[in-house]
């Protein structure tokens, strides 16, 4: 009973972080201005971009991952960690790394060029998809090798004496599997493909590349309409949560697998072609994803050394608002890692930051200073950002726990206490640490709630990155955002080793 | 869990500290970028304290919203740091008041009448670069349009952006009627845009844009703090918009008296002297022979096009459609 | 006396109808073609599945609202009956404090001592994963000793247990109904297991359960369609 109490009060601060803020927003608009035709345009572009993005993202992630769970070489747990960190880096540093490789004059034209290659041209739907696919695709290999990972060992064993090729393989294991994670996977990363903005715009290079974020950012910003600011955030809310439906109704439910934790040796995908086929993939994608990386930690290694004090004070403030942000993200998630509980916490993603930030505002203002809750706030958004990532991460291994032990628990008559203290948490040490490193990760690199709730004497790593910028300091900035990356992995490293073990 | 205790232990610690000060307090809102360490805000709140015997407390973020979010119940004292692009919703809010300063010591390009909204420091749009990257630099507004394709330049957006949006005024202002036409000959040499004008300014440090949207003072920055002379901004003849940053007094403030202070200081010489490479723009009130060295080796413009807030208002919307469709094409 | 008193129960299209009582101490075996509703009829005894009419009564006193571990029910499963992840000690921990599933003064002592009557003395600090298949089924008794509940359940517990492994078991089983005066019902598919466990037999057809007879006559003399089962 606890915990369905528990999981009730979950459910219901979701929620009312996602209504009360459109509400107050709503209450304070003065006009409304109906959609215009760009507006439609926009709404095409993000759609579109979206879904392309997601299932690209998807569709790479798949062999990927598959790759990354039937060999073992040198390095391979060091890969499986870098991997993730495009997805935690802020989206200005991530973009600079991107295009130092594939722009203008990146990496990639200067070497094409002289053997006389046609320049290489990454604006436009092809280079927000490059970049989409550069921040996600981590993320989608990292939730499908979860899922290979909890393959029982039995099965494999099974497949080996069966002597089974790889369409059997496919359609006993692989198959099931995918239908199982593909679309949660798919549906996460629309959601957070549909709110981007500066990415879109950047790697889109123009304003055929209009996202309706920045119709909600320009409706704040430059018109203080907020009427309109609520109704394209309720339109993008609209569309995410429908976009989690439809996931979830195509998902399979986790079938129980038992296994008794031993670690799963393979024998399948031994022959030769597979063997180059993985290895193929392996480093496609390892390039893909760390030379931009590579890139970042090229440009900041001069700028790092000549970082002022106040850098490093606003990255020990970041971390202990990552910190606060994961405990409370991983609280916050666990009665919610049901189906329903998912769906709620998709709206961290879907609604607008822009919306919630002035929603909270207004909510908050009445009663006390914002500055002063600005901490606070920014780790509770950074939870709740976070929670659509954590709880896919964490609900199939979660549901497959209860299908596994729950009649056992329930027939020893095991309290909510003892099964989350001595079942359910240790069960759930791998994802759970994959889980709190992302959070941590993530909340790094967030900029939190726009610069409503700024604190003036407590501004986070981030945020002295987008100062150094704006001060022409682009060279100390680059040093920064390395500095960043350093930390948000370390964290997000210290985090998931857990979850790496036998990974 | 113990992260969790600190955590918690250091917000508690942090909340407690503003208590302790006994003077009277003048809050001044003010842009992220003027409250940095590396903005002007820090030696303003210095040289101000000294004068005013009181505490002028910063309080950073986006400025009009705020204000219009918070209205008649603001704490702000003085609002510090608006574009002429903000200031006709922030005059129709009522929630300023007239900021009582003598206006004849202004240098301004443009004459400045605005009994609301007092200047502190101007720039005008421009395009940068770096002349050992671009040979055949456009020595106008035409010639820009003239130019060959792979002439790369990245602008921002005009409707996330008030540089990007000075960009549009200012093509409006140029050629008129045949805005969109000069966009459509522009649009093929726009790498892309970008949502601010770090992300911009970025592109073009990294090497990936030959020209950037940015201001006639940018340079300054590169001479002054890197002894840097390879970075120019283009001087067209037919003019360059005119962008300044304002500040203004709240109606309701409960320090009128400091706030009053305040807005002499921002018009005070050692105010003006400081701004210039405190916040890199030309100072508001300053003789040109009192700029700093490198401000002084700056090219300046001929003419100065600027729209008055009412005649921007009209035509905004329209000269950013126009921007769209050409650039959509 | 365990009575199921009219008793209809669904799962899914699945429909079982029971309505029987057995005596406090009986040893009763439940057998039936797969698919019959053995299992059910466990769930429905356990609480694992409520059922849609009829009463569950354990000495007159109505079962069939009470919540699996509110019941003097202890299950053995097909399988999963230990954590993996934890050692028997903290297995049978949970056991012994289910509401906070640690150890208190004495446990070690009890935990030890159930261990020592299934022939697993010092086996406390392993893992399930360190354990043969047929010491897993002997640390889940010594936790069943340790539930000290008058009714135990087997379904099919020992199945993947050799046959000779599989009589020990049984037997052992046997040896600790008899001792804490046990009500057990085992479901099996085994007429062996039957004749070797349980003086009584439940037939389980289509859903239908039967009424508690005598195992010998029933497998010496068996209607026709158990004939066709038992080949």
């Amino acid at each position: 009973m606890a915990a369905r109490v528990v999981a009730i009060i979950a459910g219901l601060s979701v929620a009312g972080l996602v209504i009360g803020p459109v509400i107050a927003v709503l209450l304070r608009a003065e006009t409304f201005s109906g959609f215009g035709p760009a507006d439609w345009q926009a709404l095409r572009f993000t759609l579109v971009q979206a879904l392309l993005s997601a299932a690209l993202s998807v569709l790479f992630a798949i062999p990927l991952a598959r790759a990354l769970a039937r060999r073992r070489f040198v390095g391979r747990g060091l890969l499986v960690a870098l991997l993730g960190a495009p997805f935690i880096l802020p989206v200005i540093v991530a973009v600079l790394g991107l295009l130092a490789v594939f722009g203008q004059s990146g990496l990639l034209n200067r070497v094409l060029s002289p053997l006389g290659a046609p320049q290489l041209q990454i604006y436009g739907l092809q280079g927000v998809l490059v970049a989409h696919v550069f921040f996600n695709l981590p993320l989608a290999t990292r939730l499908f090798l979860q899922g290979w990972l909890a393959v029982p060992g039995e099965q494999f064993r099974l497949a080996a004496s069966l002597g089974m090729g790889p369409r059997a393989m496919w359609r006993a294991i692989e198959w099931p599997l995918l239908k199982r994670i593909a679309p949660g996977a798919f549906a996460v990363i629309f959601v957070i493909c549909l709110s981007s903005f500066a990415v879109a715009l950047t790697l889109g290079g123009g304003p055929r590349a209009t996202t309706l974020e920045l119709a909600i950012y320009q409706s704040v910003r430059f018109d203080f309409d907020l009427g309109r600011a609520a109704a394209l955030g309720l339109v993008q809310l609209a569309l995410a949560l429908a976009a989690g439906l439809v996931a979830l109704r195509v998902a399979s439910v986790p079938v129980a697998a038992r296994g008794l934790d031993r670690m799963v040796p393979r024998w399948d995908g031994q022959g030769k072609g597979a063997r180059m086929l993985d290895g193929v993939w392996i480093v496609v994608a390892a390039v893909f994803l760390l030379i931009p990386l590579a890139m970042v930690v090229l440009n900041g290694a001069s700028g790092i050394l000549t970082l002022g004090g106040s850098v490093w004070v606003s990255a020990a403030h970041s971390l202990a608002v990552a910190l606060g942000s994961t405990v409370l993200c991983l609280a916050w998630a666990l009665p919610l890692t049901t189906r329903w509980g998912e769906w709620l916490g998709l709206s961290g993603i879907a609604l607008s930051p822009l919306v919630l930030g002035i929603g909270l505002f207004l909510i908050v203002r009445p009663f006390t200073n914002p500055f002063e809750l600005a901490l606070y706030v920014t780790a509770t958004v950074n939870a709740f950002v976070s929670l659509p990532f954590v709880l896919r991460i964490l609900r199939p291994e979660a549901e497959a726990i209860r299908a596994d032990y729950g009649r056992l628990g329930g027939a020893l008559g095991l309290s909510d206490w003892a099964w989350l203290r001595w079942v359910l948490l240790p069960r759930l040490k791998r994802p759970l640490g994959f889980a709190a490193g992302l959070t941590a990760a993530l909340s790094m690199g967030d900029l939190g709630v726009i610069a409503l709730f700024a604190d003036p004497d407590r501004a986070t790593l981030p945020l002295k990155i987008y100062q150094l910028m704006g001060a022409y300091r682009m060279e100390q900035a680059a040093g920064g955002a390395l500095l960043l990356l350093l930390l948000s992995l370390s964290l997000f490293w210290a985090f998931d080793r857990g979850g790496r073990v036998g990974a | 869990m113990k992260p969790a205790l600190a955590f918690a232990a250091g917000l508690i610690a942090n909340t407690s500290l503003a208590l302790a000060d006994e003077k009277p307090v003048l809050t001044v809102y003010a842009g992220d970028y003027i409250v940095s360490e590396w903005g002007p805000g820090p030696r303003i709140e210095e040289m101000f304290e000294a004068q005013c015997d009181c505490d002028l407390q910063f309080k950073p973020g986006d400025l009009l919203p705020r204000i219009l979010l918070e209205g008649a119940q603001t704490n702000a004292d003085i609002v510090f740091g608006l574009n002429t692009d903000v200031t006709k919703k922030a005059r129709e809010s009522g929630l300023f008041a007239p900021h009582g300063q003598n206006l004849s010591a202004l240098t301004l390009p443009i004459d400045w009448q605005d009994e609301i909204f007092l200047p502190f420091n101007y720039g005008h749009t421009a395009f940068v670069y770096d002349e050992t990257r671009v040979e055949e630099v456009p020595e106008s507004f035409d010639a820009l349009l003239d130019a060959p394709d792979d002439l790369k330049i990245v602008i921002q957006d005009p409707r996330a952006s008030v540089s990007g949006l000075a960009l549009v005024l200012w093509v409006k202002a140029v050629y008129g009627d045949e805005a969109e036409a000069a966009w459509e000959k522009l649009a093929p040499k726009i790498l892309t845009v970008t949502k601010g004008w770090s992300e911009s300014y970025g592109l073009f440090t990294d090497g990936e844009a030959d020209m950037v949207l940015s201001y006639t003072t940018s340079p300054a920055y590169h001479i002054i703090a890197e002894e840097d002379r390879t970075k120019k901004a283009a001087i067209f003849p037919e003019g360059h918009y005119f962008m300044v940053e304002l500040s203004a007094k709240v109606a309701g403030t409960d320090v009128p008296e400091l706030a009053d202070q305040f807005l002499e200081f921002q018009l005070s010489e050692d105010f003006q002297t400081m701004i210039a490479t405190g916040n890199w723009s030309f100072p508001a009130a300053l003789p040109q022979e009192k700029w700093p060295e490198g401000f002084k080796e700056l090219a300046l413009p001929e003419k100065a096009l600027f729209y008055t807030e009412d005649e921007a208002a009209a035509l905004r919307a329209e000269a950013v459609e126009e921007w769209r469709r050409a650039l959509s094409r | 006396m365990l009575e199921l008193d009219a008793i209809e129960a669904r799962s899914g299209s699945f429909t079982l109808t029971a309505d029987f009582g057995i005596e406090a101490g009986a040893r009763v075996a439940i057998i039936g073609a797969s698919g019959s509703g053995k299992s059910t009829l466990l769930d429905v005894i356990a609480g694992f599945l409520k059922p849609r009419s009829g009463h569950v009564l354990w000495k007159d006193a109505d079962l069939t609202d009470l919540a699996p571990a509110r019941r003097p029910v202890s299950v053995l499963f097909q399988d999963t009956n230990l954590f993996p992840h934890l050692t028997i000690e903290r297995n049978l921990a949970l056991a012994l404090n289910p509401r906070s599933g640690t150890l208190r003064k004495g446990d070690a002592a009890r935990i030890e001592d159930a261990l020592a009557r299934v022939g697993l003395a010092g086996f406390a600090p392993r893992r399930p994963s360190e354990m043969s298949g047929g010491q897993q089924s002997r640390a889940a008794l010594a936790r069943v000793l340790l539930q000290d509940r008058p009714v135990l359940l087997l379904d099919e517990p020992f199945a993947a247990l050799g046959p000779a492994l599989k009589v020990d078991m049984l037997d052992m089983v046997a040896k600790v109904a008899d001792a804490e005066a046990l009500t057990v019902l085992l479901v099996t598919h085994d007429p062996a297991d039957a004749r070797r466990f349980a003086d009584q037999t439940l037939l389980v057809e289509n859903g239908i359960v039967g009424t508690p007879q005598p195992t010998q006559a029933l497998l010496d003399d068996p209607p026709e369609s158990l004939r066709t089962y038992l080949g």
